[in-house]
Order: C-alpha cells, then structure tokens, then sequence
C-alpha cells in the first residue's frame, strides 16, 4: 500500500501576486500533520523561492510533493527557458532578473542558494528552451 | 523583548494584531529584499521593511515571523493587512527610516541574531 501523500499545484505565470500559495498550502498541510517545525520552515522557504523562481524565470509549470513518513519530496517542473550556467546560476548574489523583479522584492540572486542551503538533497535538471525540473528533497 | 516593547521603541502604530503584542521577539532583520530575508532571518524575529506587496506577508509566513514592521511612513493596503491578519501577524506601521529604526531596536537591546 503506497503510504503517501501526493499534492500537485499548477503554477500560473506571471500572477506575482499569487506566488508562493502552493508553498502557503503545503506548510499549512504538513503543520497540520504534526511535521517537525524545522522540516516544515525548510520545506516551506525552499519551495517558496522555487515557486517565486518559476513565475519570475519561467512560464509557470507545475509543483509535485510527496509526503512521507521519513521525507518530504518536492519536484518543480517548469517549462521555461532553461538555465544556461547552472554553476553560476548556484553562486549566491548572481541574478537575471529584470529590474522590475528587483522592486519587488526579489533577484537578489539568493533563490537557488537558498533552496540548496535548506533542502537535504537537490538536483537541478535544465535543457534550454525546453525546461527545468528541479528536485528537492526534506528529511524529516 | 516583546511586541509591545518594539512598538513602544518605535512609536508605531498597530495596523493589525492589536491583541498579539505580549508574545517575544529575538531577533530582527531589516531589508527590502526578500530574498535576503529568507536567508538570514532566525526564528521568533520581526521583519522590518519598506517593501510593500503581498510578497511581504508570505516571506514572513513561511519563516514564522511574528511581527512586521513597514519603515518610512510606508502604508500597505488593505489586502496586505488582510493576509496578515489571516495569518495572526503583527502588523506595525513607524514614520522612522529603515536605519533610524534598526538602530534603535538594537540600543534597546534586540540583536540580529548569529550568523
């Protein structure tokens, strides 16, 4: 019997001002589930910056968490333009994003740093032009 | 330190939360850039901040923030004090500037944290 639980939020493009209500409901859910408040804070702040990331970069997409018992497993698929330097795009204060981000709060150059210094496990999978799927994993 | 004390300290008004001002506070970050916020802010903290969106209140959603405080004069709408409120967070509004402000909560004894 598959114990988990399997959420799957579609990401509209840029609607700025609903970025980050998946994140919301995931931290709501796994609150609710009794979670850690350390797994919960990780998960929440590297989805968070996930999600800003695919309404900033790319053209939406779609998140995917599975909750279990030992982990929380998020999958950010979106089909944007890729990342052409993934090692730079990992360098804290590098950014691409516009000005106009930047008055928003964001583009800071943080994004991906953050979701690596708060997640166990992250893999960044990126074909320019076609997408970006990034996994994400919390150890609870 | 509590809410309350950091309300006093600034002479703020109370935009929304009225009723959560007892609760402490450890440490505080001040930036516009939320990104930045989401790297280095520490549990129990007040967030301080010019940037006025909705991307203010789901930063300090997601770290647990337990008051947040809009710099120079800043007035978010009322949308914004909606979700803080749904969010049972505390909401303060002070005329002082950005460094004004982080300095005297620091006199006062609230430190940033560790790094």
């Amino acid at each position: 019997m598959d114990d988990a639980i399997h959420l799957t939020y579609e990401i509209s493009p840029d609607d700025f001002t609903r970025a980050g209500e998946a994140s919301s409901d995931v931290k709501k859910k796994l609150k609710q589930m009794g979670v850690s408040p350390e797994a919960v804070r990780k998960v929440a702040i590297a989805m968070y910056e996930g999600e800003i990331n695919m309404v900033i970069h790319a053209k939406g997409g779609k998140i995917y968490v599975d909750i279990t018992p030992e982990k929380i497993l998020m999958i950010l698929d979106d089909v944007g333009p890729g990342i052409p330097d993934v090692d730079l795009a990992m360098k804290a204060g590098y950014s691409t994003a516009p000005d106009e981000i930047r008055s928003l709060g964001f583009g800071a150059g943080m994004g991906l740093p953050n979701m690596k210094k708060y997640t166990d496990d992250m893999a960044i999978d990126t074909r320019l032009g076609v997408g970006t799927k990034i996994t994400m994993v919390v150890n609870i | 330190m509590t809410v309350r004390d950091v309300k006093d300290v600034l002479k703020a008004r109370v935009l929304t939360g009225e009723d959560l001002l007892d609760q402490e506070v450890r440490s505080a970050c001040g930036s516009d850039m939320m990104s930045d916020v989401l790297a280095f802010s520490k549990d129990h903290s007040v967030l301080l901040t010019g940037l006025c969106n909705p991307q203010v209140i789901r930063t300090a959603e997601m770290l647990d923030i337990v008051c947040l405080i809009f710099v120079r004069g800043k007035k978010p709408d009322d949308s914004i004090i909606e979700m803080a409120k749904e969010r049972n967070l505390v909401v303060l509004a002070t005329g002082h500037r950005m460094f004004s402000s982080c300095g005297m909560l620091y006199a006062a004894g609230l430190g940033g944290g560790l790094i």
